[in-house]
This record gives C-alpha cells, sequence and structure tokens, in this order.
C-alpha cells in the first residue's frame, strides 16, 4: 500500500476546502473554521464516539455521523449546525444530564467541568433530580476520589489510564444499561495497582474523578495559635497557579505567588525549589558514588512519588535502583521540622508544614511512615495546585494587586536548575550541572546538560555525556506508558543507561494530575517553556552554588551523604507502605 | 351494527406480521457477550407484557419478579433475593392459569439454574461474570476470530488480494472455507436486525477466486530459530499450525499417513463441494512459507510418537477423528455394507467406485450424509435412499445440503430406525430392513423419536453407507483420552500429562468443523511459540479500511447458487455458481462494519487473540 498523501474536497457548512484522505470529519471542520463540540473524545487517544455529541449531517446518510472517528471523502458534503444536528446534541447532552448528579454549586470542577459548559451552552432545562444516578462506596481517605453518580461513561479515564499511563485502574463492566466504569476486577481503589498519577482527574470531562480534599486541614493549623504555620510550594506551580483565578502568564510570577500566600496568614513562606537544590547535592553525590562504586545501573531519580508508586506496584524488581533521595518537599519537610524544633518546643508549639503541589501522589507520600524523622513526618499535609487557588479565592485575595513579595530566608533561596524540576529532564539537567562541577571542579557548560528535547511524544529521549574521563548514558522518561517501554527495553538488554529520569506525568509535574485542568488542552509544554524561561533569567544556574545550600550543610548537614544527610534527607523506597 | 363481522377484532392486530419478524430477527441477533440475566430480564418482560391481565400470578406475579431481576441487574439484590425470585416464579409456573404464565415463568427458572454463575456473580461480586463483555458479534462468534469486517472493506475496494490476506491473518485457508464453512458468524451478523445475515461465505468465495490464494504472496518468515516442531497430521489443523510456526521462524515437520495432504477436507470432502485443486491452492499458499517439510504416507505408530517426542522441541498431534463409527446390526458384516469414511476416504485419492445400477441406502442425517448420498447419485446409482429415524429439521445437516441432495434426486425416508440389514445367499446385502419411529418428547433440546407402532420396511440396497459420525483412530499415542475416544488437553491445548505435545482439532474435540480444527491449529501454534519462550509477532502487512456509513436501506440477500440439479448430479465438478461481481458488492456493502460502529470501536470491542 501507498503512503502517498490523497487529497479530498470537502465541503463543511457550505465552505470548500481540501483536506486529507483519513482525517477525521472533525479535523476537517477545523480547517474550515469550525469547531464541533466534543465531549468523550480524548485527542489521539480515545475516538470510541460515544457521548454522540460531535455528530453532524452527512449529505447522502441516513444517520449523523460522528465528527471524532468518521473519516472525510472525496466530495463529502457535511452540516454542522443543522436543525437535526442541533437536536441531536441538545437531546444526547439531556439524556446524559438525566443520569449525572448535577450539584454544580458544592461541586469541585464547577467552571472547569465539560458537561456544565456544554449545558450551559446548548441552553439545557433544569435536569431531572430524581434521575437514575449510580452510588458506589470509596474510601474517603485514598488520595483519588471518585464519585460514580457524576461519572458520563465517556470512558476517558479509561483510555488515558490504560494507554498513556499504563496502569488499567479503569474498566467498563457491568450489564446492558448499567454498564459504566469500575475498577478493574471490582477491587478496591487501594488494591487496584493505582500510581496516583491523577491523569484520569485532569482528563474526566466532570467532578466524578478528584483528589481528595484536605483544605480543611490547612484552615484548622491557620486558626490554631499554637501552631507555627510553614508553607513550600513546588516549582511546577509557579507556572500554572495563575491560570484560572484571573492572572495573565507575566501577571503570575513567583513572587507574587510567595506574597499571595504570605497573605493566607503562613508564618513561613518556603519554596521547595530550595529543597530541590538541596536534592541535587545529594542525588548528584550519591550517582556519583554509584559510578564509582560500580552498583548495577540506571540509577533512577526518585522525586516522583507517582513513579516510585508505579515502580513498587508493576516494575518491583527495579525499586532497589531508586535514588535513595527523598523528594524536595520531604526534604523541606525533614529540614523544617528538624531545625526548627527546639525553638518551636521552647515556645510549646507545633510546626504545621504543608506543600502545595501539582500532584496527587504526593497526598499519599507524605503520609509514608518510613519517612518520618526523629522530628515527626516531614509534611503534615499536601494540597494541589487547584486547592491553593481555592483557597486564594476562599480569602478573596486580589492576587493582581499583589506586589511582588519575597520567600523567606534561609529556605526561601533557590537556583534555575532547581526551577526546571517542574518539567520532564529538568531533575536530570540540574544533576548533570552539578554533578559536573564535583567530578571536575568546574561548571559545565548549559548547552552539554539541555535536556529540553524531553518530551512525552517519545517514549524517552537519551544522550551521552562525557565528563572527567566518565561516558555517561543517560535518559529521560514521562508519562508511564513510555516509563514502562523503557523499563522493559532495559530489562530485555535493548538498552542500557547509568542514570534515568521518570516522571509518571507526561511532561513532568507541568503537566501534572494536581494542576489546574483545562478541557481538551494538554498544558505541559506551555508551562514548562515558563520555567525555561525562569532558569534562563536566573543568577544562579548550579544547585551547589545556591549560597543557603552552602550554609545549611556548614551548620546543620556537613556534607552530602553525611549521617546526617541520610536521616533527613534519604529514604529507602523498598520499605515504603503502600 | 351487524350481527357478525369479518372485521379483525383489533384494528391492529394484522399490522403486527412485519413487526414480530424485526422482533424475531432482533432475539436472533442477540449479540454474543450479552448478560444473561439481561436476557432473562428481556424474555420476562416480553412475557410479562403478553399478559391479559386476568389471573394474579401473571398479571401482578411478573411485573414484580421483573423488578427483582432489576435489582440483580444494578447489583443491589443479596441472596435472599436469588430465593425469592425463584420463590414468586415458582409459584407463577404452578399457578398461572395458562401458557402466557407458566411458560414465562417455566423459562425463567430453567434460566436462573443454567446462568446460576452469573446470578452467583451479580450477588456475591457485584460484577458480571469475567467474559461477559460485547465484542464484535461476527469476529467472535468464528472460533478463529478472522477480521471479518476488515476482509469485506477490502473485498468492497476490489483488494481482494488483501481480503485473501486479512483472511490469513487468522485463518491460513481462505479458500477452504470459501466453499465449505458452516459460517457461524453468519447466525450473529448483526446486519439481520435490518434484512438478513451478510453472506459472508459468499464474499470470500468470491474474493478468493478473484484472487486465487496461492497467487497471494504469504508474509516473510521471521528470522530462524533454531526450534524443531513436529505435526502429526496433514489435516486443516495440523497445517494450520505449521503455518504459523514457520512464519515464527521455526522448522516443522508435518508427518501425514494418506498420500496426500489436507485431511478431511480431501478425505471427507467430495470433490463436488470442494474441487481439489482449488484445496491445493490453499496448500501451495500454506508450504510457500518454507521451512516446512511434508512427510506423507507416514503412520505413526507409538514408537515412532515417542521418538519424536524426544527428538523435537515440541509436538502438536491433530490426528484428526477418521473412523467412522459403526452400528451393532445384524448383517451389518456383509459385502456392500461400508462406513462414508471409506467411501468418501477412497475418492480423496480419485478412487471412485462404480455404482452404475445400483441401489444405496445411506444411514444418517448429517453432513458427511449428504455427502454420501450425493457423491453415490454420482457414481451412477439407480436409486439412493437417506435412512434418518429422526424428521428432516431434525437432521443436522445444513439445510441446503438437504435440499440439495433431494433436487439431485436422493429420497429421503425419515423417521425410520434402522433395524438389520438382509443379506443374500452370496454374502451380500440385499436390504435395509428399518423400523419406523413416531416424534416424541424433546430431550436435551431436540425432540426424541420412538417407536411407532407399525410394520418394518424393507428398503432394497444393494449398498448400504454407515454415516453416524466418526471416532479418532487409536489411542497408539497413550495420551490420556476422555470418555476413552479424545485426546485430552486443556484450554491452551496442552495435552494433559505430556511436556511439550500440544493436541487439537477433531481429535480433541471430536467431529467437528473444519474452521474448529484451523482455529486449534493456531492456538496451538502460538501457545507452542510461548512455550518455547518466544513472543513472536507476525506483521501480515493489511488494516482495515475505513469504514463508510452504514446502508440502512434492507435489500434481500444474494445467494450463492448451484449448478442445475440435472447437470450437476453426473459429476463431480463443483457444484457452486458464485455471486457476480454485482451481487458481491451489494454484499460488501450490506456490511455494517461491527468493527467501528458500536463496541468495536473500542479496544475492549474485540477478542484480544493474538
Amino acid at each position: 500500500m501507498s503512503n502517498e498523501l490523497k487529497f479530498v474536497k470537502v465541503t463543511v457548512d457550505g465552505k470548500e476546502i481540501q483536506g486529507v484522505e483519513g482525517m477525521t470529519i472533525l479535523a476537517a471542520a477545523k480547517m474550515a473554521g469550525v469547531e464541533i463540540p466534543t465531549l468523550c473524545y480524548l485527542a489521539g487517544i480515545s475516538n470510541i464516539g460515544s457521548c454522540r455529541i460531535c455528530v453532524v449531517e452527512v449529505e447522502g446518510q441516513d444517520g449523523l455521523a460522528a465528527a471524532c472517528n468518521t473519516p472525510v471523502f472525496d466530495g463529502m458534503v457535511i452540516r454542522t449546525r443543522s436543525p437535526r444536528v442541533i437536536a441531536a446534541r441538545r437531546e444526547n447532552l439531556r439524556t446524559i444530564l438525566a443520569s449525572h448528579r448535577s450539584e454544580c454549586t458544592t461541586c469541585k470542577r464547577s467552571g472547569t467541568c465539560a458537561l456544565q459548559k456544554l449545558s450551559n451552552d446548548f441552553n439545557l432545562e433544569e435536569p431531572d433530580f430524581d434521575g437514575p444516578c449510580a452510588f458506589e462506596e470509596w474510601d474517603p481517605n485514598f488520595p483519588l476520589q471518585r464519585d460514580a453518580s457524576k461519572c458520563i461513561r465517556c470512558m476517558r479515564c479509561v483510555a488515558e489510564c490504560a494507554k498513556v499511563q499504563h496502569c488499567q485502574v479503569w474498566e467498563m463492566s457491568g450489564p446492558a444499561a448499567n454498564r459504566g466504569i469500575r475498577v478493574t476486577g471490582n477491587e478496591p481503589i487501594g488494591s487496584a495497582k493505582c500510581a496516583l498519577c491523577g491523569q484520569c482527574i485532569t482528563h474526566c470531562p466532570t467532578g466524578a474523578l478528584t483528589a481528595r480534599d484536605d483544605t480543611q486541614k490547612v484552615l484548622d493549623a491557620l486558626a490554631d495559635p499554637d501552631t507555627i504555620t510553614v508553607i513550600q510550594v513546588a516549582p511546577a506551580v509557579r507556572t500554572a497557579w495563575g491560570e484560572q483565578i484571573g492572572l495573565t502568564r507575566e501577571q503570575a510570577t513567583p513572587g507574587r505567588m510567595a506574597q499571595a500566600m504570605r497573605e493566607l496568614g503562613f508564618d513561613y513562606v518556603f519554596d521547595t525549589d530550595f529543597a530541590a537544590d538541596l536534592t541535587i547535592m545529594e542525588e548528584a553525590s550519591e550517582f556519583i558514588e554509584w559510578v564509582k562504586e560500580g552498583k548495577p545501573r540506571p540509577m533512577f531519580t526518585s522525586c516522583c512519588p507517582g513513579w516510585v508508586r508505579f515502580a513498587k506496584l508493576h516494575y518491583p524488581q527495579f525499586v532497589e535502583q531508586l535514588s535513595t533521595s527523598k523528594s524536595p518537599h520531604q526534604m523541606m519537610g525533614a529540614v523544617v521540622k528538624n531545625t526548627m524544633r527546639a525553638e518551636a518546643e521552647a515556645a510549646g508549639k507545633k510546626v504545621f508544614c504543608l506543600s502545595i503541589m501539582p500532584c496527587v501522589a504526593k497526598k499519599y507520600e507524605c503520609d509514608v511512615p518510613q519517612l518520618a524523622t526523629e522530628a515527626g513526618r516531614d509534611v503534615d499535609a499536601v494540597i494541589t495546585t487547584r486547592e491553593f487557588d481555592r483557597m486564594l479565592r476562599m480569602y478573596g485575595i486580589d492576587v493582581a494587586a499583589l506586589p511582588e513579595g519575597k520567600f523567606d530566608d534561609p529556605l526561601g533561596l533557590s537556583t534555575g536548575a532547581a526551577t526546571i524540576f517542574g518539567r520532564t529532564g529538568g531533575v536530570m539537567e540540574a544533576a548533570l550541572r552539578t554533578a559536573a562541577n564535583f567530578l571536575t571542579g568546574e561548571n559545565p557548560p548549559f548547552t552539554v546538560c539541555d535536556t529540553t528535547a524531553a518530551t512525552p511524544d517519545r517514549p524517552w529521549v537519551d544522550k551521552e555525556i562525557e565528563v572527567a574521563g566518565l561516558h555517561l548514558r543517560i535518559a529521560i522518561a514521562s508519562g508511564l506508558e513510555n516509563t514502562a517501554k523503557l523499563l522493559d527495553a532495559l530489562e530485555s538488554g535493548q538498552a542500557a543507561y547509568d542514570f534515568v529520569e521518570i516522571m509518571a506525568c507526561p511532561g513532568g509535574c507541568v503537566g501534572g494530575g494536581g494542576q489546574p485542568i483545562v478541557f481538551n488542552q494538554e498544558m505541559h509544554a506551555e508551562r514548562a517553556k515558563v520555567l525555561n524561561k525562569l532558569d534562563g533569567a536566573d543568577t544562579l544556574r548550579y544547585s551547589h552554588e545556591n549560597p543557603d545550600i552552602k550554609k545549611l550543610y556548614d551548620e546543620w548537614v556537613g556534607k552530602p551523604l553525611s549521617e546526617t544527610a541520610e536521616e533527613w534527607l534519604h529514604t529507602h523506597q523498598k520499605d515504603w507502605d503502600i | 351494527m351487524a350481527r357478525l363481522s369479518i372485521a379483525p377484532r383489533s384494528a391492529d392486530f394484522k399490522k403486527f406480521g412485519t413487526f414480530l419478524s424485526d422482533y424475531q430477527r432482533r432475539i436472533e441477533a442477540t449479540p454474543p457477550g450479552m448478560c444473561p440475566v439481561a436476557l432473562q430480564l428481556d424474555l420476562l418482560r416480553a412475557g410479562g407484557c403478553q399478559t391479559c391481565g386476568k389471573c394474579t400470578p401473571c398479571r401482578e406475579g411478573i411485573p414484580q419478579l421483573e423488578a427483582l431481576v432489576q435489582e440483580v441487574l444494578d447489583f443491589d439484590a443479596d441472596s435472599q433475593t436469588l430465593k425469592d425470585m425463584r420463590k414468586l416464579a415458582t409459584v407463577i409456573r404452578d399457578s398461572a392459569d395458562c401458557a402466557i404464565g407458566y411458560h414465562a415463568a417455566d423459562m425463567f427458572l430453567q434460566g436462573m439454574d443454567t446462568f446460576a454463575d452469573e446470578y452467583e456473580s451479580h450477588v456475591a461480586e457485584g460484577s458480571c461474570q469475567e467474559g461477559v463483555e460485547q465484542t464484535i458479534p461476527c469476529v467472535t462468534q468464528c472460533p478463529a476470530h478472522v477480521d471479518i469486517p476488515g476482509y469485506i472493506a477490502l473485498a468492497g475496494n476490489g483488494d481482494y488480494a488483501g481480503a485473501v490476506n486479512m483472511i490469513r491473518k487468522d485463518n491460513p485457508f481462505p479458500t477452504m472455507c470459501a466453499l465449505v464453512c458452516e459460517h457461524p458468524c453468519e447466525e450473529v451478523c448483526r446486519r439481520q436486525l435490518i434484512d438478513a445475515p451478510v453472506n459472508i461465505r459468499g464474499i470470500k468465495r468470491f474474493a478468493v477466486d478473484m484472487a486465487p490464494a496461492d497467487t497471494v504472496a504469504v508474509p516473510k518468515r521471521l528470522p530462524d530459530t533454531g526450534k524443531r516442531i513436529a505435526v502429526v497430521g496433514g489435516g486443516p489443523s495440523g497445517l494450520t499450525c505449521a503455518y504459523y510456526l514457520a512464519l515464527m521462524g521455526h522448522s516443522v515437520t508435518v508427518f501425514e499417513g494418506r498420500k496426500q495432504l489436507g485431511g478431511m477436507t480431501r478425505y471427507g470432502i467430495p470433490a463436488y463441494r470442494f474441487p481439489r485443486e482449488l484445496l491445493d491452492r490453499d496448500i501451495r499458499a500454506v508450504l510457500s512459507v518454507g521451512n516446512i517439510e511434508v512427510k506423507l504416507n507416514t503412520w505413526m505408530h507409538k514408537e515412532d510418537e515417542e521418538r519424536i517426542c524426544s527428538e523435537y522441541d515440541a509436538v502438536y498431534v491433530a490426528v484428526g477423528a477418521q473412523i467412522g463409527k459403526t452400528l451393532r446390526l445384524e448383517g451389518s458384516d456383509a459385502q456392500g455394507v461400508m462406513s462414508a469414511v471409506e467411501l468418501l476416504g477412497r475418492i480423496g485419492d480419485d478412487d471412485y467406485p462404480d455404482f452404475t445400477g445400483k441401489k444405496v441406502a445411506i444411514i444418517g442425517g448429517g453432513n458427511v450424509a449428504m455427502d454420501c448420498c450425493r457423491t453415490a447419485v454420482r457414481l451412477g446409482a439407480e436409486e439412493v435412499t437417506c435412512v434418518y429415524r429422526r424428521r428432516i429439521e431434525d437432521m443436522t445437516a445444513l439445510p441446503a445440503e438437504i435440499e440439495s441432495a433431494m433436487q439431485e434426486g436422493v429420497e429421503m425416508m425419515t423417521l425410520q430406525a434402522p433395524d438389520s440389514i438382509e443379506v443374500d445367499e452370496s454374502g451380500h446385502c440385499a436390504a435395509l430392513i428399518t423400523q419406523p419411529q413416531m416424534i416424541g418428547a424433546v430431550k436435551g433440546g431436540r425432540p426424541a423419536p420412538v417407536k411407532a407402532n407399525k410394520p418394518k420396511q424393507r428398503v432394497e440396497a444393494d449398498i448400504v453407507l454407515i454415516a453416524v459420525g466418526q471416532d479418532i483412530m487409536s489411542l497408539r499415542v497413550g495420551m490420556p483420552a476422555k470418555s476413552r475416544k479424545l485426546y485430552e488437553a486443556d484450554d491452551s491445548l496442552k495435552a494433559v500429562g505430556f511436556d511439550n505435545v500440544f493436541v487439537g482439532g477433531d481429535c480433541q474435540t471430536g467431529p467437528a468443523t473444519v474452521i474448529r480444527a484451523i482455529a486449534a491449529g493456531k492456538v496451538a501454534a502460538y501457545n507452542i511459540d510461548e512455550f518455547l519462550g518466544f513472543d513472536h509477532r507476525i506483521d501480515f502487512g493489511i488494516d482495515a479500511p475505513a469504514a463508510e456509513a452504514n446502508d440502512r436501506t434492507p435489500k434481500g440477500r444474494c445467494e450463492i447458487a448451484e449448478r442445475p440439479a440435472r447437470q450437476r448430479k453426473h459429476d463431480f465438478e463443483g457444484v457452486e455458481e458464485p455471486m457476480s461481481a454485482e451481487e458481491a458488492m451489494q454484499e460488501c456493502g450490506r456490511c455494517l462494519r461491527c468493527d467501528h460502529y458500536g463496541c468495536g470501536a473500542m479496544e475492549e470491542g474485540w477478542i484480544q487473540y493474538v
């Protein structure tokens, strides 16, 4: 068969365009400047045509065709706005609404719900509140929450989890009209091998899938006069936090974000970026030790708890090869709790450590008992970027009007190397910058360490580097299906690397499961650009040059991999409870 | 107002007709994988809607029973619900006044027993049993799970070689199945909702006529693995296994006892149904993969089989079921009495006996019996009588085969059980004596014949052919066999009690269809590959074309015709007159592309097979 492109003439709403054979009506309409509404369609991942919202009229055909999965043919005449089409879309929406528990007032997805927007756009009447909604028992403590009564059975989560994230947590099962989404094998969610990446949440069109809401824990801490409240914020949050609170990218600066956190009433506003620099000090040292001691390669990064869970649940044979360095926010928690302990105890106060994360898995991670130190658990609560944004709205903070603030010293200063932790390849790039310095005593050029080619559109990207006579092979993967491919290649010997960075979410934390949700838009690439820009503009771009990091080692930890470092900053993932 | 009227009582009743046939076809098109509890609710509702409303159990009971079944469907029921359902249904069955009520309840109770595991799963697990999930009907029902919508679409585009390739992904015998497949795919074809099943076999026949199988290149063999596999039996199952194993890079030796390859498709199916040159096309294509060594005239003995088990890395046993079952009739050892297998086996090697002027009686009502009847006609018999102890509608032969035999002058003597064979003084059979039967109560889903109070009959016969089934050859291999007749294997076709032996086809299932034997050969090939530590994937380089919109206009189904009976009955040339291009295209256009529309759009809608 030939791979030649065959051009076809297609008329969309009276406008003739030249399309390519094999393209869908949806794509052809886009070429003609016509937007067709979709609901279940997940570009490149699922086009099963179940919702029937994207239906259009094709001249000469009896029924309406689904635009998402019907290919065009030469001479096709398509009507996307005929009365029959509009009536079909409205009626299908109405039937979907009838079994969807529409309680938008308290729904976490109000404002970002695709069903809410479509229902409103199509001017639907108020749904029947006695509609047959499904209810299902769910463990309220699990970081991933499901409300079956809001599920519209579009199967996007099934496709996203199986095809992009390799976990197959969800399946369609049950008889006839009762067919619906359930945890595969009807398992309780806790034993369903879920990595907690949260991609099903960000790809759910409604509020059926959400992250456990931990806002109340934060409100309680802020209300307690005997609690010292400490907040830290992950690198990837600074590129997404402003999206849905009315800020432009220019307005949503890290400084304004720090100020907003202060306005919420926290006693200390720290930056997880500082801890990312600390992570690099530890992880780069650890890697050099691995190479020198000839330990089994590759060494894997471990700052993504979704990846750690995935490894433990799906590829346990690789767990011993994870870096023992804790993830940055856990390091920060350990440092805060241990360094402030004496002072707090003297004042008769507790320390409450909160992390704002683009992540769902970190809600799990902060509860892992094996991570605690003598000073107690590292982090007391994790809230997502979405919960943070909601708190800002709850407090009525006019963020656009806030002045540029600052993170508190000494745990607020960071380098550009830490900022790029938020995108795929960033941890690797930061680690290379510092590892090369540790090995040669000189800073390497930025281009040598550059990983901006990393993308979830390919299973993984790799690179070979010569440093101090060492030939290092590195690889970077994001997204768990990509990860599985890389791990399979490593296992079969088709690939061999020394150091591998894995991020569970496609594109890394910028595309995290705790980030603001924009229906049908993958935001990671746009958000990564912001982080790269911040890195490029930073005066400090090597973690080992962060003066406060030096101070921390001098005053508290000694040196990387010291006894104190091992106690505060390292863990054995194999022992983690799942 | 007149005293009497010829008008129907209900003005609408006479309009029911077409709706009832639609209803009937909808039931026939029940999709495979549907939840049995949902099916039961469906049937119950039909009963509930048919009630006249007079009697309590039917009027009140059936809707209440429906509500309970709905709870089971909703996974809201517990074991008490099941008990309540059974109690209520029993009362309806026992106390409803007419069949509308008691039969609905009776059918429901039978279903509760038949589908007990499914009910249990709903109640205890809160889910359907594994495998209760709809998939593409024709692909699912085909034992080899051939991508039927895919090859129909290719044929519809005029890409006949592509269609052959698409079939070969799952079945290396496209020609064979184009001629003799019993096409279970058509039974569930969704098209029958609209009019009638697509003539799937007819389309395939057209494609293989346009693109002869031996002119369509097979995929390139994968690199040599160095593994050697013995296949015992050169029939469809053995050759299918050999084909896929060879494509995966293994080297295969096929041991065949007879003079030629093809098994029962050569030695059991007469040439007028499956012309030998068409069979040879498929065989040539299979062998063209390379690395398949064929050893003909090599019957395996116990010691040989022990030897090959140790000499080869794996063995696939597919020796078929080739021994004609006998009947214990007085006189059955007379000259002129032979088994169907014996006759059809002889003509497989072109050894045609002469029946000129002879009177021939055939005992049996299956497809093999029809093959014998029609063969006897062609061998010049003066009179051919098919003797069967049930009725024509109870025959297991395809209706088309029975009709063709009758057109060719075969007399169907039904409700006659063979009693004895009359032998003349020279030891030759003279007549078949039969005991008339009457049809009686249904047993195991089929009405059983009982002895009728009528005198015995005498059917004059120079030749008596016994076509009442086949057994496997013998148990030389020493393999455990179920009920001492069939070889035993697990679901992966690994022979029970052996380390490296797989077994499949008729010798494992009992006499069955060609497509089931092919399916077994494929299953064995992929499992042998895995057993040897590989996970080969073969690229057949073919995809289904994009689906066009459904043609929703009801149309008749184009059929394959046969040459006029008065001509065809004199020779062994192929009897079929395939569809014209126009007819074949119309049939392709009726396909509803269930691989794209409905559940076929989801991965879950496909049988995840290889």
